[in-house]
C-alpha cells in the first residue's frame, strides 16, 4: 500500500474543509497508511468551542474525531499556521501533533503521495 | 536499483470547476499524457469539479466551453472519468439514476461520466505510477 498525506487547508466554514476530511476518512477506511496535515487557514477546522449552527452548518467535530477511530495515523498541524493567527496547540479539539517547517519538510519525503485539498 | 519506465500509467484528480483556469490545464496536461505515449488510467473529478459533468451549461458563442472539450477528450479516448457522487449530489449534478433516487425533475450528466464513490480515487491513486491533482 502506498501512503497518502491529506494536506488541508481551507476554513471549516467551507466546504473544501468537509471534503478534505472526507478524503481521509475513505482512504483510511480502504486501509491505505494515512496522515492529515492542517495547514494555513485549515488550522482553524481543530479550534475548540465552535458552534457552527450558528451559521446555519453542521459542525465538522464529528467527521475531525472520526479521524483516529477510522486509524489516520498522523494528525498533524502546522506550527507556523497557528503562529500566524495567533492560536496555541492547546487550543485544537483533536491531540494533534504541532509539526515545524523543516518536520513538513521531511513528512513530504515519508510519504508515496500527497494530496493539497 | 534502475528501472527503465517507458510507459507510465497516470491518475489525474480535478478540484477546481470550468471556471478556474485549473480545469484547462488539467485538459492540457492529460492530452500530453496521451500524446507522450502514457496511459490515464483514471480521471477523477471532486470538489467544483463536478460542475465539468454538467450537460446544462451554455457559454457564449465566442468563448471556450471547457465542459464540452473535457467530454469529447473522454469520450474519443474512452477513459474511466469517475465524478465524486456526494460532490455531485450537493452540487446539483445527477444522473438518471440519481434523479430518480432523490426525485429530482431532471437529470443533467450522463455518459462519459461515471458517479461513483471516492474509494474510486483511492483506488487510483494506490494503482497509478504518478497521481497528480490540479486545481486547489
Amino acid at each position: 500500500m502506498k501512503s497518502l498525506l491529506i494536506i488541508s487547508r481551507h476554513p471549516p466554514a467551507r466546504q473544501p474543509a468537509r471534503e478534505a476530511l472526507d478524503v481521509a476518512l475513505a482512504a483510511a477506511a480502504f486501509g491505505v497508511p494515512c496522515g492529515i496535515l492542517f495547514m494555513d487557514d485549515g488550522v482553524f477546522q481543530l479550534m475548540k468551542g465552535q458552534d457552527a449552527a450558528q451559521i446555519g452548518q453542521k459542525s465538522l467535530a464529528a467527521n475531525l474525531q472520526a479521524l483516529p477511530l477510522f486509524g489516520v495515523e498522523d494528525i498533524l498541524v502546522c506550527q507556523h499556521s497557528l503562529g500566524e493567527r495567533g492560536l496555541q496547540a492547546s487550543q485544537c479539539l483533536l491531540d494533534a501533533q504541532v509539526v515545524n517547517n523543516a518536520e513538513i519538510a521531511t513528512l513530504l519525503e515519508h510519504y508515496d503521495q500527497i494530496v493539497t485539498l | 536499483m534502475f528501472l527503465l519506465v517507458t510507459s507510465m500509467n497516470f491518475a489525474i484528480a480535478l478540484l477546481a470547476g470550468p471556471q478556474d483556469p485549473a480545469a484547462r490545464s488539467a485538459l492540457e496536461f492529460a492530452k500530453a499524457v496521451l500524446s507522450s505515449g502514457h496511459q490515464i488510467s483514471r480521471l477523477f473529478f471532486y470538489r467544483d469539479a463536478v460542475h465539468l459533468a454538467s450537460q446544462l451549461g451554455v457559454q457564449p458563442q465566442d468563448e471556450s466551453d471547457i465542459a464540452a472539450e473535457w467530454r469529447q477528450f473522454i469520450a474519443e479516448h474512452q477513459l474511466d472519468a469517475v465524478v465524486c457522487i456526494a460532490a455531485a449530489l450537493r452540487r446539483g449534478v445527477l444522473d438518471a439514476a440519481e434523479a430518480k433516487r432523490w426525485s429530482r425533475p431532471v437529470a443533467n450528466t450522463a455518459t462519459p461520466w461515471t458517479l461513483s464513490g471516492l474509494g474510486q480515487w483511492v483506488d487510483a491513486l494506490q494503482s497509478a505510477d504518478r497521481a497528480v491533482t490540479f486545481g486547489t
